[in-house]
């Protein structure tokens, strides 16, 4: 049953987006969201949203990958969404009780919602078309400067990378542990919620020893590979930049360079 | 021939626990030499000393007394721990807890990029040692992907890609499937004959032991017989008494010895032993 859990949610595919270079897609990535946040005027996000919609169709990733995506934080959007609209003081257009809606508070409740949104849906897309490994050269890349600041970049990177190796090899051992448990009349199922927290302790337990075994074991294992850190390591697969890198980046900046503008000299329909 | 390892008077000491404790010796004393190009087979049973005796080769455990030289070098001098690593590559018991990377090919580089290799030249290096243990076809492929066998030719590869002179194999094959078993074995012997690595391999199943071109028993932290595969197994009684097994066809013939049946005693394969036995039944 555990055996269900994907890790991040990368979708395989040649797409032009997959083919990109990580350290640009993240690069591009902050940048859409903080155009996000910089826009505030209705052409603006159409603009934003066609751009994001694109961008999804470019990489084929199917619509239902995209609202799975999005669903869990929907609950976070309505909350938010009802916070602006009571809260927000402003000319009130609706009044009962003490219950009032002003006009900003509308605006701004539509405005939050339609930026989380589409936050999430541009980071996923991120997510959707770089490999976790992918991601992690591109994050040790890009972090590379502050190693001056004496921030531990590749140290970092390792963790990543180590945990993303062992995540299937402990999800598998905590199957079988459970398996182990339940052989011995171990109950995960009934109980309230207490109760089935408490159960869990004789899963956890097992599952630390073995991860610090396990540890140990793999931290001899590189040392006897001559691991000694980040210094003088080199890399198998260096990150290069190319042709459609430049592309795509010049695409995409126009895009919010031409969103940004919108937003400064266009003005709001409403 | 030139000697690879050797280890004089190595005497080593795990630390005390607690201050009223004392330590334990786990080596007493062993000399050790393993040739160039030899392939040497080290047994004992559960904690004889083996494993320790292995983790002196390439310095991961320094002696408490006494000396261990690889190709010359002393394991005692910090600044070859490098040097010695890279010449002399270890292999361990479980193929989970060695690999280091989400990507098979990305592993096999690790040895490589950590001693800062070209780029280029890493690549090369890669799809040689994949080439070597025949698991190219993977190389794309997550190791939690593979079977155990598999897996632990990957580490295999890993360490060869670093192009060492020896390899220390810590029963590479005790959590592995009869299949798996085989695979590492046919690949380890094959880097032993075609590429002319030495090969040490600790291990307590016989018929694994017998293929060796020399076999040492280590019992309670000295080395108790050594000499090839025939010398050794023939004093049956000797290694029964420290708990370890003989090869089933040279009990067999040990058996058949006591009741007073002429059959040699250093019989060690089944071949070996049905043409005796066939023999011995035609002059009936």
């Amino acid at each position: 049953m555990l055996k269900d859990i994907t890790i991040g949610q990368y979708f395989p595919g040649s797409s032009f987006l997959h083919r990109l270079d990580p350290r640009i897609k993240i690069i591009l990535t902050i940048a859409y969201i903080v155009m996000l946040f910089v826009v505030s005027n209705a052409v603006g996000f159409l603009v934003g949203i066609g751009l994001l919609a694109v961008c999804y169709a470019v990489s084929k990733i199917p619509a239902k990958m995209m609202f799975k995506g999005i669903k869990p934080i929907i609950p976070i959007v309505i909350f938010t969404g009802i916070l602006n609209l009571f809260f927000v003081s402003g000319t009130p257009i609706f009044e009962w009780g003490f219950f009032k809606i002003t006009y900003e508070g509308l605006r701004l409740a539509v405005i939050m919602a339609i930026r989380i949104l589409a936050l999430i849906a541009g980071a996923s897309l991120l997510t959707y078309t770089t490999s976790p490994i992918e991601l992690t050269d591109a994050i040790e890349s890009l972090l590379k400067p502050l190693k001056a600041l004496r921030f531990p970049v590749h140290e970092l990177a390792m963790m990543m990378t180590i945990a993303l190796r062992f995540i299937p090899t402990l999800i598998e051992e905590t199957d079988k542990i459970m398996s182990a448990q339940k052989a011995r009349g171990a109950d995960f199922e009934s109980g309230n919620l207490l109760h089935r927290a408490k159960a869990l302790v004789p899963i956890l337990i097992p599952l630390f020893i073995s991860a610090f075994r396990r540890a140990d074991d793999l931290a001899m294992a590189m040392e006897c590979r001559c691991y000694h850190g980040g210094e003088g390591r080199t890399r198998m697969k260096q990150l290069r930049l190319g042709a459609i890198d430049l592309y795509g980046s010049l695409i995409v900046t126009a895009c919010i360079a031409a969103v940004v503008c919108i937003n400064l000299f266009v003005p709001a329909p409403f | 021939m030139e000697q690879i390892i050797k280890t004089e008077e190595l005497v080593f000491d795990y630390p005390a626990q607690t201050p009223e404790e004392k330590g334990v010796q786990v080596l007493k004393s062993v000399d050790f030499t393993v040739k160039k190009g030899e392939f040497v087979a080290v047994l004992g049973h559960n904690g004889s000393g083996k494993s320790t005796l292995a983790k002196h080769f390439n310095a991961v455990l320094k002696p408490t007394s006494g000396k261990v030289l690889v190709e010359g070098i002393d394991t005692a001098d910090e600044t070859k721990l490098l040097e010695i690593r890279q010449r002399v590559g270890m292999v361990f018991q479980n193929p989970d807890n060695q690999i280091v990377a989400t990507i098979v090919e990305e592993d096999v580089a690790f040895g490589l990029e950590n001693l800062g290799v070209e780029p280029k030249e890493i690549r090369r290096r890669v799809d040689e040692a994949l080439r070597k243990v025949d698991m190219v076809e993977y190389y794309r492929h997550s190791p939690h992907q593979l079977s155990g066998g598999q897996k632990q030719r990957v580490a295999i590869a890993g360490i060869i890609a670093m192009r060492p002179d020896c390899i220390v194999l810590d029963e590479p094959t005790a959590m592995l499937d009869p299949r798996g078993r085989r695979e590492v074995l046919s690949t380890v012997r094959e880097l032993n004959r075609e590429n002319g690595i030495t090969v040490i391999l600790i291990t307590h199943y016989m018929d694994e032991a017998v293929k060796a071109d020399r076999v040492v028993v280590v019992d309670e932290g000295k080395i108790l017989l050594e000499g090839t595969p025939k010398e050794v197994f023939r004093n049956v009684e000797l290694l029964k008494n420290v708990g370890l097994d003989v090869p089933q066809v040279t009990e067999l013939a040990y058996e058949l010895r006591k009741e007073g049946i002429d059959i040699p005693d250093d019989i060690l394969t089944e071949e070996e032993c049905t043409a005796y036995l066939s023999k011995l039944l035609e002059e009936l």
